[in-house]
């Protein structure tokens, strides 16, 4: 039996093999395909998404973003990536 | 003259077009083949005979264009998708040319030699019924001994690391062994529980009785899948719906017709939902002779009740027409005799008085099954 992933900074998140990002060429947008589900991608998630290869930490992937967005306050962008993966992760579509 | 016409036919194509949009997912009925003989099956009562299913070519047209319109999701289903011989090839195919693929499947045929091959060719997604959590219930739902093979393939799907959907109709008979269920559902290490209900059409409309929850049931059944769901969260997604005769509004059937999913049968006829053969008078399009874009998009069948013109009052003036789309066809015409009617689900439908009779032989005893055979 699986357990609840629980997002932290050092957490290396990734899509499952199940869930497969691509971009969605009929509705011009980025989803996740998942079984029985689509998870349509604003521009925000998939930045977010996009950059969590298996490889990257949280911590990466904020610090990534945080030079790609420097109007943005840091803390900001921290909370929304966490509650973003978070909420992913409950759905079953991120997984550590 | 030529100018006005041209203005006119374009105007008429804009307009048809705010209904139409890009379909989500296309349900392939492999064959009505079965060696189950569930007495809630939601294949038609007139059960296609295996002379008469589309050849592999015609399947792989059909993943084609459903890709090339915008489809995402392919489910290859039945019947029992397992018996055509041609499975690996649609698999393969639906995963050259990016469909999402998933396989409805009683897994009562398969081996593991297969599965892996299926897997190899690209299956995304492997999701098994279950008619109960033990051997006596399961098996005298099913017409069949087949839910030890059915824990074994399940487990199979895991060893080969292929995500798991533990599919579950769950009634009057059976609604006991759901904690039961969410637990066989965890230890299987299933990605995701569909709880679902009996639909009462064709094969289920004809057991009613036997399958219809009481209320007292059904209020334990929502308590435990709520409680199931915050002790389980991001191990197991569950999903339910709560049969819709218990319901205040009608479920948004298909996300309305001709919205976001197209079913084909074994012969190849292209209908707006699975059971839309139920419905008297219709006359579907077949794969064989049109494009299933055509069928999408100008076929009588998907045009009759797609979007909110068709609609009646109550529905027409509701502020819901476009969150429900006036419920379920298929209900509105086994229960009302007329599929324009509002679903007798919703409790502002004029006929909501026909779901008295049925809900009150809940609470009696409940009846034998008829059991789907061909021949009905």
């Amino acid at each position: 039996m699986g357990e609840r992933f629980i997002v932290s900074m050092d957490s290396v998140p990734k899509l499952p093999r199940h869930a497969k990002l691509r971009f969605d060429k009929a509705r011009n947008k980025w989803i996740i395909l998942a079984p029985e589900r689509v998870f349509e991608l604003d521009e925000v998630a998939y930045e977010v998404i996009s950059r969590c290869d298996g490889a990257a930490t949280v911590r990466n992937v904020v610090e990534n973003l945080c030079k790609k967005f420097d109007q943005v306050e840091p803390d900001i962008i921290v909370n929304d990536v966490t509650d973003m993966l978070q909420n992913l992760a409950d759905k079953g579509f991120v997984v550590a | 003259m030529n100018d006005i016409n041209e203005a006119q036919a374009i105007t008429t194509k804009v307009v048809s077009n705010q209904n139409m949009v890009v379909p989500y997912a296309v349900l392939a009925e492999l064959t009505h083949r079965c060696p189950l003989q569930c007495p809630y099956c939601s294949n038609p009562v007139e059960l296609e005979r295996s002379s008469n299913e589309l050849e592999t070519r015609y399947w792989l047209r059909v993943i084609e264009q459903s890709a090339d319109m915008g489809i995402l999701h392919i489910h290859f289903s039945g019947g029992e998708s397992t018996f055509r011989k041609d499975l690996e090839v649609l698999v393969r195919h639906a995963a050259e040319v990016g469909l999402y693929s998933n396989l409805i499947t009683s897994a009562v045929l398969l081996n593991r030699g297969r599965l892996e091959k299926l897997r190899d060719e690209g299956l995304d997604h492997v999701q098994v019924s279950f008619q109960g959590t033990t051997p006596e219930v399961a098996n005298r739902v099913a017409g069949y001994e087949g839910h030890k093979k059915k824990l074994e393939a399940s487990r199979w799907v895991r060893e080969l690391e292929m995500p798991l959907t533990v599919n579950a109709v769950m009634h009057r008979q059976n609604l006991h062994q759901l904690p039961d269920m969410i637990n066989m559902a965890v230890e299987l290490d299933a990605e995701r529980l569909e709880v679902a209900q009996v639909q009462y059409y064709g094969w289920a409309l004809r057991n009613r009785a036997a399958f219809l929850p009481t209320r007292d049931q059904l209020d334990a059944a929502t308590e435990q899948v709520e409680k199931a769901r915050s002790e389980l969260k991001g191990v197991l997604v569950i999903d339910y719906v709560v049969p819709d005769y218990y319901a205040r509004r009608p479920k948004s059937c298909m996300g309305g017709w001709g919205r976001q999913f197209l079913n084909i049968t074994p012969s190849g006829k292209v209908l707006p939902c699975h059971a839309a053969e139920s419905i008297s008078g219709l006359t579907f399009d077949s794969v064989k002779e049109k494009d299933l874009e055509w069928i999408w998009e100008e076929s009588a069948a998907f045009n009759l009740y797609r979007g909110t013109d068709w609609m009646p009052e109550p529905c027409q003036s509701c502020d819901r027409r476009e969150i429900d789309w006036g419920g379920c066809r298929c209900q509105a015409f086994a229960l009302t005799g007329d599929a324009a009617n509002t679903d007798p689900a919703c409790e502002f439908s004029p006929q909501r008085s026909v779901l008295e009779m049925p809900l009150r032989e809940s609470t009696s005893a409940a009846p034998d099954f008829i059991y789907r055979r061909i021949g009905g």
